[in-house]
């Protein structure tokens, strides 16, 4: 029979040690992916994936126009989803005490926040892509934008509840009218956190394929025009993987690791950018 | 400043007040009308289908667009059954990565090796579906699978979930991705929500000579349970709703089998291979009314993890 102090540090050695294999299984993975990609990824990303449209198989070509529509669609996106989101967000956190609008948005949020990219795409497809009758880089931009909302309410919200109440009270206490306290003092004081916030629902909906299915669709050809079907770069992936044309996965390849490194990259940054300005304070 | 300028201002101030917290209440009211669009507009396009079949179509595993004849019960238990797996392995280890990052890291590792966590859930669906096709589904079909039917396989009760030829991609496939996919999620709002317990808590647990496993078990699970759930549920809702990941290794065949290792279907993949390729209003509406399930489902989820930390909370409040 072991001591009760023992047994304690045992049970206390086994969870630390089992703590510590669950990290590395999470980054065994990560490595794991991310050799993957460079591995099929570099040697297909030439500069001609930059210079050229999207192929029909069999002969050689690039990403170009898939990755100018994904950028379309995402900035659109972005331009759409953050106002609504920020306002939204700073109602919850500073109007949201009284009432019964700030509680069920509040859960709504949390539903729409971890709602399937796909139900939004469907969404999209009813209510735009059905009556104008066919599909568009609007109707895309339009489900990217649904997908920003949630995740910059959810943000601003939790940023906003970070700034001590003291802020406001001191902003109040010399005369500030309650505009001002929230748009001078603390929306200014969680803004690092809310462009992060930001910068984060752009790296996810880069990288959204699902919701673009059925509203952007694919377009072999450069357009530059939003109402018309869009190539970008997600579905084009899709589209290329799970062909049986050898240079159509390559460019597949490219695309994945295209989108990985700006998805990483915008993450990285806006970490950096957090971090920067929380030194500062 | 002259008293008259004093009020104009104090007038104007009352005004924009009053705009500015209408505008952001409006906003917040924009939310609903979202929510109620969605369900409104997908109703609306299942109409056809709940006309046609009912509720039947909830238990019937026919998929049939040839003659019409639709059921939704082989994506519903393909959606449940992957996440199912997702959670059961993701739990687990998210806490691991948690207690890690928090506890027994060194200070200058903590916040790269966070980052790299976060990194993993950055990484867009579509990447893991392509890693998962072409790299994960061979050495699982080569040197896993093989193994579960072997020794899994002969054993009572859980024996023919793991029976089957070894294919690679399938239902258990999918739900292992899935469970890379959500560990980044859950151990993140793991971490961050340990984090905000004050140090003092800890600090007289550990005075009182408890060990780091009994402070992170007794003191800060408890202390962030809520955070905890709340972690847990992002990871679930994402596991319901993941497409791309899902739809490159599950399989897509509309069959019902007791095995794991054999390709199934969930809904948000049946809607990402079949919905641009549906003819016919009963096969459109069908997939839509998928969608409608698979929100109801994730709708239901969310509801009922708000429900459980309302209950813990109160329980909480009567103990003490």
């Amino acid at each position: 029979m072991l001591s009760l102090y023992t047994r304690r540090r045992i049970i206390n050695a086994v969870g630390l040690a089992i703590s510590m294999l669950a990290m590395a299984f999470g980054l065994f993975w990560l490595c794991w992916i991310l050799w993957t990609l460079l591995e099929h990824g570099l040697p297909a990303l030439t500069p001609l994936v930059f210079a050229q449209m999207t192929p029909p198989p069999g002969s050689g070509g690039g990403l170009l126009n898939a990755i100018a529509g994904s950028l379309a669609m995402t900035l659109v996106g972005t331009l759409i989803g953050t106002p609504i989101g920020i306002l939204a967000g700073t109602y919850l956190a500073e109007f949201g005490q009284r009432g019964w609008l700030a509680p069920i948005t509040r859960f709504i949020n949390d539903v729409l926040l971890s709602a399937p990219s796909i139900v939004i795409g469907l969404f999209v497809y009813e209510i735009y892509v059905v009556h104008v009758k066919h599909f568009s880089g609007w109707a895309g931009a339009l489900a990217l934008s649904i997908i920003v909302i949630p995740i910059v309410i959810r943000t601003t919200e939790n940023m906003l509840r970070l700034v001590p109440t003291t802020l406001r009270e001191a902003a109040a206490a010399l005369g500030a009218p309650q505009w001002k306290i929230i748009n001078f003092v603390t929306l200014r004081a969680a803004r690092a956190g809310i462009i992060t916030g930001v910068m984060l629902a752009i790296a996810r909906i880069s990288g959204e394929t699902a919701p673009l299915l059925f509203t952007a669709l694919n377009n072999q050809f450069w357009s530059s025009n939003m109402d018309q079907p869009m190539a970008n770069l997600p579905v084009v992936i899709f589209q290329f993987a799970m062909s049986p044309y050898e240079d159509w996965q390559k460019l597949a390849w490219a695309g994945a690791l295209l989108i990985t490194l700006s998805v990483l990259t915008l993450n990285i940054l806006a970490r950096v950018l957090f971090q920067q300005k929380a030194a500062s304070h | 400043m002259p008293m008259f300028l004093r009020e104009a201002s104090l007038k104007r101030h009352t005004v924009l007040d009053l705009l500015f917290r209408n505008l952001t209440r409006v906003s917040a009211f924009g939310v609903l009308v979202l929510l109620a669009a969605i369900i409104g507009s997908l109703v609306v396009g299942s109409m056809p289908t709940i006309h046609a079949f009912g509720f039947g179509f909830l238990t019937s595993s026919d998929w049939d667009p040839v003659n019409d004849q639709f059921g939704a019960l082989i994506p519903i238990v393909g959606t449940l059954v992957t996440s199912a797996i997702a959670l059961l392995i993701a739990i687990p280890v998210s806490f691991g990565i948690a207690i890690f990052l928090t506890e027994l890291s060194p200070r200058i590792l903590r916040r790269p090796l966070g980052v790299a966590i976060e990194l993993l859930a950055g990484i867009p669906s579509i990447i893991y579906g392509m890693w998962g096709l072409f790299v994960f589904a061979p050495l699982f079909a080569e040197h896993v699978e093989p193994w579960l039917s072997d020794h899994i396989g002969a054993m009572p009760y859980i024996g023919p979930f793991f029976s089957g030829p070894p294919m690679g991609i399938g239902m258990l496939a999918a739900g292992i991705i899935l469970a890379i996919m959500v560990i980044p999620f859950i151990a993140s709002v793991m971490r961050d929500v340990f984090e905000v317990v004050p140090t003092l808590l800890k600090e007289s647990a550990y005075g009182l000579g408890a060990t780091t496993w009994e402070v992170m078990w007794k003191v800060v699970l408890p202390y962030t349970k809520v955070g905890v759930a709340g972690g847990i549920m992002l990871g679930l809702g994402r596991a319901l709703g993941e497409t791309m990941a899902v739809t490159f290794v599950i399989g897509n065949a509309h069959e019902l089998s007791k095995s794991l290792l054999m390709p199934g279907n969930s809904i948000a993949s049946a809607l990402a291979n079949e919905f641009t390729e549906a003819y016919g209003e009963l096969y459109t509406s069908a997939l839509i009314e998928l969608g409608l399930i698979l929100f109801f489902i994730t709708f239901v989820v969310l509801s009922l993890a708000r429900y459980m930390l309302f209950k813990l909370g109160q329980r909480e409040g009567q103990v003490s």
